[in-house]
């Protein structure tokens, strides 16, 4: 080859690599820019929308301005606490099954598997799932149907992070345990599950996190409401649900309160976010998930 | 939902790490023999059994629920079935004085679903086309190019951005991103490509295809890259030291060692951000305008398959309508499995037997 030939192609190389840098960077910065925009922006309209009324007020008639979504706060605890008794327990039994009793078995690979593919299950489908299970038996929408749709949101995240929190556990750990004369199951909950506790706790925040802002499953389960309510067996406000109807209604003041609405749900997500992340950074936990 | 699991022979490479323990799992899963012996002679034979049953009933529960979905569905579609059948996919109606199609009358019984079908797919394909390339290249800078010091905060934004709720990225895309298309994207678009006959102002609200597409974009960018970013993570550092010895710049370092590797996982990766979008309800509903048409426009209004659920569930009073709606979820939830199944094994393939050397 000549020596012309070389230096062309040897240049050319250069500068493909040096393109190829460019673009990576532009695409990092093309990413990083609508989070910072969204989160700027939010950040933004919410705090200048967000006052006292706002956690103690139910919402105004249109129209009139003032109001605030007391009401939906407390739905959407109500909401979140149906779930967690649901999802909590069955995904943290699900996670102990994986880890202690079904490593390596065809059955747990199907039961790891399924979690991944109910978690794809767009949760629209869910609702309406929910929807002709629970609501068209009990004739009406209810606080409960919506808490069962978002807790059965919650078990496959909550069931594949307690498994990989609990393969993080040493063995020699539950083996000492025996090695004193603890029955297995002393040895699993209050052993393994306990070395592994903080780790399974923001787990379970992350799915609380989660299914906090979910919307589409309780459009036909929860329904929504403008008043007080904290039956089980009505209909009930929640925050994202109340976020929607006010982001798609023309008054601006509903505009306000959507904003001050996305604020605080994105503050309770951000921290269990990054609780989870302080979690899994430090102790036996490192490196988890 | 992101849940974004790290493969398990990378998890158990991490425990021998950190745990100072051999590693176990699948493949070395044998319980020591000392263990078995201490087992054995326990004297809790009946509380085991029943703690053990227990776990195994938590984890059939998943199975449990997913068919019970699935059968919930189905009975609730029947009517919808028997009614139409399979023509409800494919099927049009004209109308009778202007001879021009309808597709969506729930007041005439008019039912057809390939305008959410197309609004759907049209929509998630705006989306790829979008987020790939980025989320691929985001992936390359994480792993490959950035200073360490970066490498975990921007690892955290992209985290963030995947837990912000859809209907955040809605009211967002209505009150920002909607008048940025409406105001400066789209005027711009329909003079410089205006002739592909893609891009025509027959609709000045900013709302439509090409905007779901683009917030969908952003929904799952984070799932593209952090899943990419994964499978390039378990290729082996010795592929790119073999590469680089040869004298490879850093670009064909990736694409000879990195990329090829782990382009199944990649696929897979696109996959499963792919079963995002199909499912996505809140953000497309409120930017794609909801009207049960079919343009050749990007920039028309249209709906999917998932907003017209959201939109019209509750005000469906005719039971035929109700099922037409139920059938439309079974085929959304048929659809995703397929595509989320597909993905999962497409990831696993890749990091199952990686000797990864996680960074």
């Amino acid at each position: 080859m000549k020596l012309e030939t070389y230096k062309f192609r040897s240049r050319m190389r250069a500068l493909t690599d040096g393109a190829v840098t460019a673009m990576a960077i532009l695409a990092t910065v093309l990413v990083v820019a609508p989070l910072v925009a969204i989160f700027g922006y939010l950040v933004f309209k919410g705090a200048s929308s967000l006052n006292l009324a706002f956690f103690t007020h139910v919402p105004k008639p249109p129209g009139e301005t003032g109001g605030g979504m007391a009401n939906a706060i407390l739905g959407s605890g109500i909401l979140l606490a149906v779930a967690s008794s649901i999802g909590v327990p069955i995904g943290i039994g699900g996670g102990i099954y994986l880890a202690e009793f079904g490593r390596g078995t065809k059955l747990a690979n199907a039961v790891r598997f399924t979690a991944d593919v109910l978690n794809g299950v767009p949760s629209i489908v869910m609702g309406l799932a929910i929807y002709s299970l629970v609501v068209v038996p009990q004739k009406h929408f209810s606080a409960f149907s919506g808490g069962v749709a978002l807790g059965i949101m919650m078990i496959p995240t909550v069931c594949r992070t307690t498994e990989e929190m609990l393969l993080m556990v040493p063995h020699a750990v539950r083996e000492a345990a025996l090695g004193l004369g603890v029955p297995n199951w002393r040895s699993v909950l209050s052993i393994t599950v306990k070395t592994a506790s903080p780790g399974i706790i923001t787990g379970c925040m992350l799915a609380f996190a989660r299914v906090a802002g979910e919307t589409a499953p309780l459009i036909f389960t929860a329904l929504g409401n403008q008043y007080w309510s904290s039956s089980l067996n009505q209909p009930i406000a929640a925050l994202p649900l109340q976020i929607y109807v006010y982001a798609i209604s023309p008054y601006d003041d509903w505009h306000r309160l959507a904003w001050a609405g996305a604020l605080v749900l994105i503050v309770l997500i951000v921290l269990a976010v990054s609780l989870v992340r302080y979690v899994t950074s430090r102790g036996v936990l490192k490196g988890a998930s | 939902m992101p849940e974004i699991h790290i493969s398990q022979p990378q998890l158990e490479q991490k425990s021998a790490i950190h745990g100072g323990h051999p590693p176990a799992g699948p493949d070395a899963s044998e319980i020591s023999a000392v263990r078995k012996f201490l087992l054995s002679r326990g004297n809790s034979a009946v509380v085991d059994r029943g703690f053990y049953w227990l776990m195994v009933l938590c984890a059939l529960s998943i199975f449990g629920i997913v068919a019970l979905i699935a059968w919930r569905l189905v009975v609730s579609s029947e009517l919808a079935w028997s009614k139409f059948g399979l023509s409800f996919f494919y099927r049009a109606f004209t109308d009778p004085d202007t001879h021009q199609f309808i597709f969506w009358d729930p007041v005439n019984g008019h039912f057809s679903a390939i305008p959410f079908v197309f609004g759907t797919l049209l929509s998630s394909f705006l989306a790829l086309l979008m987020a790939v390339p980025l989320a691929v290249g985001l992936a390359i800078f994480l792993t490959e190019m950035c200073p360490r010091a970066l490498r975990g905060p921007l690892a955290f934004l992209t985290e963030l951005l995947a837990a912000i709720p859809s209907v955040i990225f809605g009211l967002w895309a209505v009150f920002v991103l909607v008048p940025l298309m409406r105001g400066h994207v789209n005027p711009l678009l329909i003079k410089v490509l205006g002739w592909t006959g893609l891009f025509s102002d027959d609709n000045p609200t900013g709302l439509g295809f090409l905007t779901a597409g683009v917030i969908l974009a952003i929904m799952i960018l984070p799932i593209i890259s952090s899943l990419t970013r994964e499978v390039m993570t378990a290729v082996p550092q010795s592929q790119r030291e073999a590469v680089l010895a040869l004298g490879a710049t850093r670009w064909e370092m990736i694409r000879m060692g990195v990329l090829r590797n782990a382009r199944i996982g990649i696929v897979g990766g696109i996959m499963l951000g792919l079963g995002r979008a199909l499912g996505e309800t809140m953000a497309v509903t409120m930017v794609i305008g909801n009207t049960p048409e079919i343009h050749r426009s990007l920039l028309s209004n249209g709906s999917s398959m998932a907003a017209v659920i959201a939109n019209e569930f509750t005000e469906a009073v005719d039971d035929v309508h109700v099922s037409a709606l139920i059938e439309i979820a079974l085929a959304l939830f048929v659809v995703t499995i397929i595509v989320n199944a597909l993905a999962r094994l497409l990831v696993w393939a890749v990091t199952r037997g990686a000797p990864s050397q996680a960074r």
